[in-house]
C-alpha cells in the first residue's frame, strides 16, 4: 500500500527520538530519526512537519535544526496543548509518526546579496533558527546579518548555546530583550519592535523574516514600515489550527489562502489586506 | 466531453433495468428513498425504493414531503443529504497504530474499491461534485481514496423538471439543466405519450451500459417535451444570487455591521455545512483501543461553525458567532474563487431549507453586497 | 562646551531644531558619567534632568511588593530618557540604574522649563520631541502589557 499515487498524505512514518533537550520550563528540542528506510530528511527553513504521538493526535510543528544537515531532523516546540503535553514526556527512544514537510520557506535565495534581519519572539526563534544555521553557512553570500530576538522573560530565552555563540560573532548582531526582568537581569528590557529603530541595517537593501506572536508581527510590520523597508522584502510566518497541512481539512484558512500551502511564510505585500483583518 | 447525446427515450416500466445493469457489473447502486419523512441518499436496490409519487415543499427552514397523484420517480428536488457521503464518507478511518512497548507501526486501511454508481444527481449536484474534485484531486495533494471512488463511479443524472423553493442553481450557471460530467442523463416525463425518460450519455461508460437498456429512438417531440420540461423548471425558480462583482464586494464587505445582524440569528448549529455539497473541511480523531495496544486515526466532517475549528494555543481565531458566519459565507462566494477557481456554491438552496431559522444565503449576500 | 554643541547638534532627537536653540540647550547641557550599579534617579525625588545615553545602558525599574525589583525597560546608546521633568509635578515615577559603565549628556530640566516658558517656538519643538517619546512608550508599554508570549492566545 505505502508505493504509488494510492498512498494517502494522511498517513505518518514511524520516527525514533534519537535526542531530547529542555529549552525552558516548557520548551523542549527534540532529533528524530525514521524507524525505516533514508535517513536524509530534506526540508527549507521555515516548513513545518506534522507529528502524531501515538493515541493522542498530530500538530504542526516547525522544523528547528539545521537544513545544510539533513541526517538530523529537529523540531523545538512549546508545551501548549493536548498533543505537545504529551510530546514533552516522550522520552529517547519512543516514536513519533511524521508526515511532511509541508508549506512555504524564508526567502533565503532572495536574500543573496542583501542584508538579513530576522526579527523574532517566543516560540518564534524555533523556525527561524534553519535560516540562521543556512545563512551562516553561507556568510559570504550576504550583508550584515541582524538578530533582533525578544523572549518574555530571561528565563524563557530559547537555545541559549546558540545565541552565546551567534552573539560572539563579530558578522552578526544579536540584540536579546526581554519583556520584563528581575533586578539581576542586565539585558535589554522592552519589547522586540523597539529594537528596530536603533539597528544598522539598509532598508532598502534588506530582507526582514518575522515570526513570533500575530501582535508582535503587527508591531514589528509598523517599524519596519517607518524605517522604510518595502512590504515586497518583509516576510512573516503565520500559525493557525491546522489538522491536515495539505490544504484538505479546511481549518488553517486565512481568508483566500491555506496557511499551511500558501504559508506559513507569505512576503508581506501578498499578506497585507488580510493580515490586518479580525476574526478572517 | 462535447459527445452529441444519443437520442434515446426508455420507457418508466424499464427503469429497473439500469440498476440490473449496474448491479451484475458490481456497482453498489445508490439513490433516492424515502426515510423519516425525507428523501435520503441510500443504498438502493430497485425501482421499489424510489421515492415514487413523492414531491417536497420547501422554504426557508421548512421541508415536507408529500405523495401526491403524481407517480413520477424523480419528482422531489432533493432532500439534506448530497452524494459527497458516497464520495468523500463522513467518518473514515486514516490509519491505525499497532503499539510494541514504546515503538507502533503505522497501518493504513487498503483502498476501498467500492465503485459507486450514483442515481439521480441533479444538475446542481453534480456542479457541487466537480467542485469536490477541484479540492480533493485536482491539487498538489490528493484523497486518493476520493479519487478512486470518483473514477470509479458512474453518474445517472437526472434533469429537474421542477425548481424547487429554495433553489437558486439558474443565477449561478449551475442548473437546471445537466450539462457536463455525467455518464447518463435521463429526463423524465409524464404526458400523453406516457411516462419516459428521454436517455442522454457523455461517456464510453455511460454508453457501454445504455446499449444494454430496451430503448428506443427518441422522437423530436418526445424530445421536445424533456426540453420544455427542464425550461419550466427554470423559470419556476423563485430565487437568484447575482454573481456580478460577487467576489471583490464581498471582500469590501467583511467590515460590514451587516454580520452581527445575522448572528444574531444564526444558532451556530453547523447544519448548512453539514447538507452543504461542496463543504469539504474534516476533522480527526484519535481513539485508542481498550488495550492500549492499538490506536486509530479516524477522519471525520467537520464544521467552521463550531468553535474549536480555528483553535490554536488558548483560543480561537473566530470566537465570535458572527464571525464564523461570515467564514462560511465568505469561503463558499468569495474565497473559494481565489482558492479553487469557482464559486464554492451551486445554488441548492439546502443550507436555506435546513437552516432551522430560515437564514437565506441569497439575501445575505445581497444585504453585505449593499 | 563645542563638543557638546556638536553631539546634540548632530542627534537625532533634536534634528532640525535652529541653532539658535540648539545653543539655548547647550547652555543647559553638561556631561555625566555613572559607575555600574549607581542609581541615576529614584522614584519620587525631584525630576529636573534628562538624558542622551552616550554609552552604556540604563534600566528602568521599580520595586514590586513580595518580588523585588522589576526592570521596566532598559535605555541605550543613541537614546534620550526621561520625561518627568516636563510634566507636574515634575518627580521621577520610577528608579533608574547604570547597569553598565554609563556616560551620557544631562540637560537640566528646571532651567529648560524656563526657556520653554519663555520662547513657545522653543517650547513648541521641544513638546512635539517628547510627544513623540512619550507616544512610543505608551505603545511599549501596551505591548508589553498584553504579554504576547505568554499561553493566552494573542489577538
Amino acid at each position: 500500500m505505502l508505493d504509488g499515487s494510492s498512498v494517502d498524505p494522511m498517513v505518518v512514518r514511524p520516527f525514533i527520538i534519537r535526542r531530547f533537550v529542555k529549552e525552558s520550563h516548557d520548551t523542549f528540542s527534540f532529533g528524530l530519526e525514521p524507524m525505516v528506510g533514508d535517513r536524509d530528511f530534506r526540508f527549507a527553513p521555515g516548513q513545518f512537519n506534522m507529528l502524531y504521538v501515538y493515541g493522542v493526535g498530530e500538530v504542526p510543528i516547525s522544523i528547528s535544526g539545521d537544513p545544510t544537515k539533513p541526517l538530523s531532523l529537529v523540531h523545538t516546540t512549546r508545551e501548549v496543548g493536548t498533543v505537545t503535553r504529551a510530546m514533552r514526556i516522550l522520552k529517547v527512544g519512543d516514536t513519533i509518526g511524521v508526515r511532511g514537510p509541508y508549506g512555504t520557506s524564508w526567502p533565503v535565495e532572495e536574500a543573496r546579496g542583501r542584508d538579513v534581519v530576522l526579527i523574532t519572539g517566543g516560540i518564534g526563534l524555533a523556525p527561524l533558527r534553519p535560516v540562521i544555521y543556512y545563512i551562516l553557512a553561507h556568510r559570504e553570500r550576504y550583508g550584515r546579518i541582524v538578530l533582533l530576538y525578544g523572549s518574555r522573560t530571561p528565563e524563557d530565552i530559547l537555545f541559549r548555546k546558540d545565541l552565546e555563540r551567534w552573539r560572539a560573532r563579530f558578522d552578526v548582531e544579536t540584540h536579546l530583550t526581554v519583556d520584563r526582568a528581575s533586578g539581576s537581569w542586565r539585558g535589554n528590557v522592552g519589547v522586540v519592535t523597539q529594537l528596530i529603530r536603533r539597528s544598522p541595517f539598509d532598508p532598502l537593501n534588506c530582507v526582514a523574516m518575522v515570526c513570533g506572536p500575530e501582535i508582535m508581527m503587527r508591531f514589528t510590520v509598523s517599524e519596519l514600515e517607518k524605517r522604510g523597508v518595502p512590504y515586497d522584502r518583509m516576510y512573516l510566518s503565520m500559525e493557525r489550527n491546522m489538522k491536515c497541512g495539505i490544504g484538505l481539512c479546511g481549518h488553517c484558512q486565512l481568508g483566500p489562502s491555506f496557511v499551511c500551502k500558501d504559508g506559513p511564510v507569505y512576503r508581506y505585500d501578498q499578506l497585507s489586506d488580510i493580515f490586518i483583518k479580525r476574526e478572517m | 466531453m462535447g459527445a452529441t447525446p444519443t437520442a434515446a427515450v426508455l420507457d418508466a416500466g424499464n427503469l429497473q433495468q439500469l440498476l440490473d445493469i449496474l448491479q451484475k457489473q458490481n456497482y453498489q447502486t445508490v439513490g433516492p428513498t424515502v426515510r423519516d419523512n425525507a428523501v435520503v441518499y441510500e443504498h438502493i436496490q430497485s425501482v421499489e425504493d424510489l421515492p415514487r409519487g413523492w414531491t417536497d415543499e420547501q422554504t426557508n427552514g421548512r421541508y415536507r414531503l408529500t405523495h401526491g397523484k403524481g407517480k413520477k420517480f424523480f419528482g422531489y428536488v432533493h432532500g439534506p443529504n448530497s452524494w459527497k457521503k458516497f464520495l468523500y464518507p463522513p467518518a473514515r478511518q486514516l490509519y491505525a497504530a499497532d503499539r510494541m512497548k514504546h515503538r507502533f507501526d503505522v497501518v493504513a486501511p487498503e483502498p476501498s474499491g467500492i465503485k459507486p454508481a450514483l442515481i439521480g444527481v441533479r444538475a446542481c449536484e453534480l456542479a457541487a461534485i466537480m467542485v469536490q474534485d477541484r479540492v480533493l484531486m485536482d491539487g498538489e495533494y490528493i484523497d486518493p481514496e476520493y479519487k478512486a471512488r470518483r473514477q470509479n463511479a458512474v453518474i445517472v443524472a437526472v434533469n429537474c423538471t421542477r425548481a424547487g423553493g429554495t433553489c437558486f442553481c439558474a443565477s449561478m450557471n449551475t442548473g437546471p439543466r445537466v450539462q457536463e460530467g455525467y455518464d447518463i442523463l435521463l429526463t423524465e416525463v409524464v404526458d400523453s405519450h406516457g411516462h419516459y425518460f428521454t436517455v442522454e450519455t457523455a461517456s464510453e461508460k455511460g454508453r457501454a451500459i445504455a446499449a444494454q437498456l430496451a430503448t428506443s429512438p427518441a422522437s423530436e417531440e418526445q424530445l421536445a417535451a424533456a426540453r420544455q420540461a427542464v425550461d419550466k423548471a427554470a423559470r419556476q425558480m423563485g430565487r437568484t444570487l447575482d454573481l456580478t462583482d460577487l467576489k471583490d464586494s464581498l471582500y469590501r464587505g467583511f467590515d460590514s455591521i451587516h454580520w452581527e445582524k445575522v448572528a444574531g440569528r444564526c444558532l451556530t448549529c453547523g447544519n448548512c455545512t453539514m447538507v452543504c455539497p461542496t463543504c469539504f473541511c474534516v476533522n480527526v480523531e484519535d481513539t485508542t483501543a481498550l488495550t492500549g495496544e492499538q490506536a486509530f486515526r479516524i477522519r471525520r466532517w467537520d464544521s467552521c461553525f463550531t468553535v474549536d475549528f480555528s483553535y490554536i494555543h488558548g483560543g480561537s481565531i473566530r470566537a465570535t458567532d458572527y464571525s464564523r458566519y461570515r467564514q462560511w459565507l465568505l469561503h463558499k462566494l468569495a474565497y473559494w474563487q481565489d482558492q479553487f477557481g469557482v464559486v464554492g456554491c451551486v445554488g441548492c438552496g439546502r443550507c436555506i431549507t435546513w437552516c432551522p431559522v430560515g437564514i437565506d444565503i441569497t439575501e445575505e449576500a445581497r444585504a453585505v453586497k449593499g | 562646551m563645542e563638543n557638546l554643541e556638536r553631539i546634540l547638534q548632530e542627534h537625532p532627537f533634536l534634528e532640525g531644531l535652529k541653532k539658535a536653540h540648539i545653543e539655548l540647550l547647550v547652555g543647559c547641557a553638561s556631561n555625566v558619567a555613572f559607575k555600574e550599579g549607581e542609581w541615576i534617579f529614584r522614584e519620587g525625588e525631584p525630576a529636573n534632568s534628562f538624558y542622551f545615553i552616550r554609552h552604556g545602558r540604563v534600566h528602568v525599574q521599580t520595586h514590586a511588593p513580595h518580588t523585588g525589583p522589576v526592570v521596566i525597560r532598559s535605555r541605550e546608546a543613541g537614546e534620550v530618557f526621561g520625561w518627568s521633568w516636563l510634566v507636574p509635578p515634575y518627580k521621577w515615577h520610577f528608579d533608574a540604574r547604570a547597569v553598565e559603565v554609563t556616560r551620557a549628556i544631562a540637560l537640566d530640566g528646571k532651567c529648560l522649563r524656563t526657556k520653554c516658558e519663555e520662547d513657545h517656538d522653543l517650547g513648541y519643538e521641544i513638546m512635539k520631541r517628547f510627544a513623540l517619546v512619550i507616544a512610543e512608550r505608551l505603545e511599549a508599554t501596551r505591548l508589553q502589557l498584553l504579554d504576547v508570549y505568554g499561553n493566552e492566545i494573542n489577538r
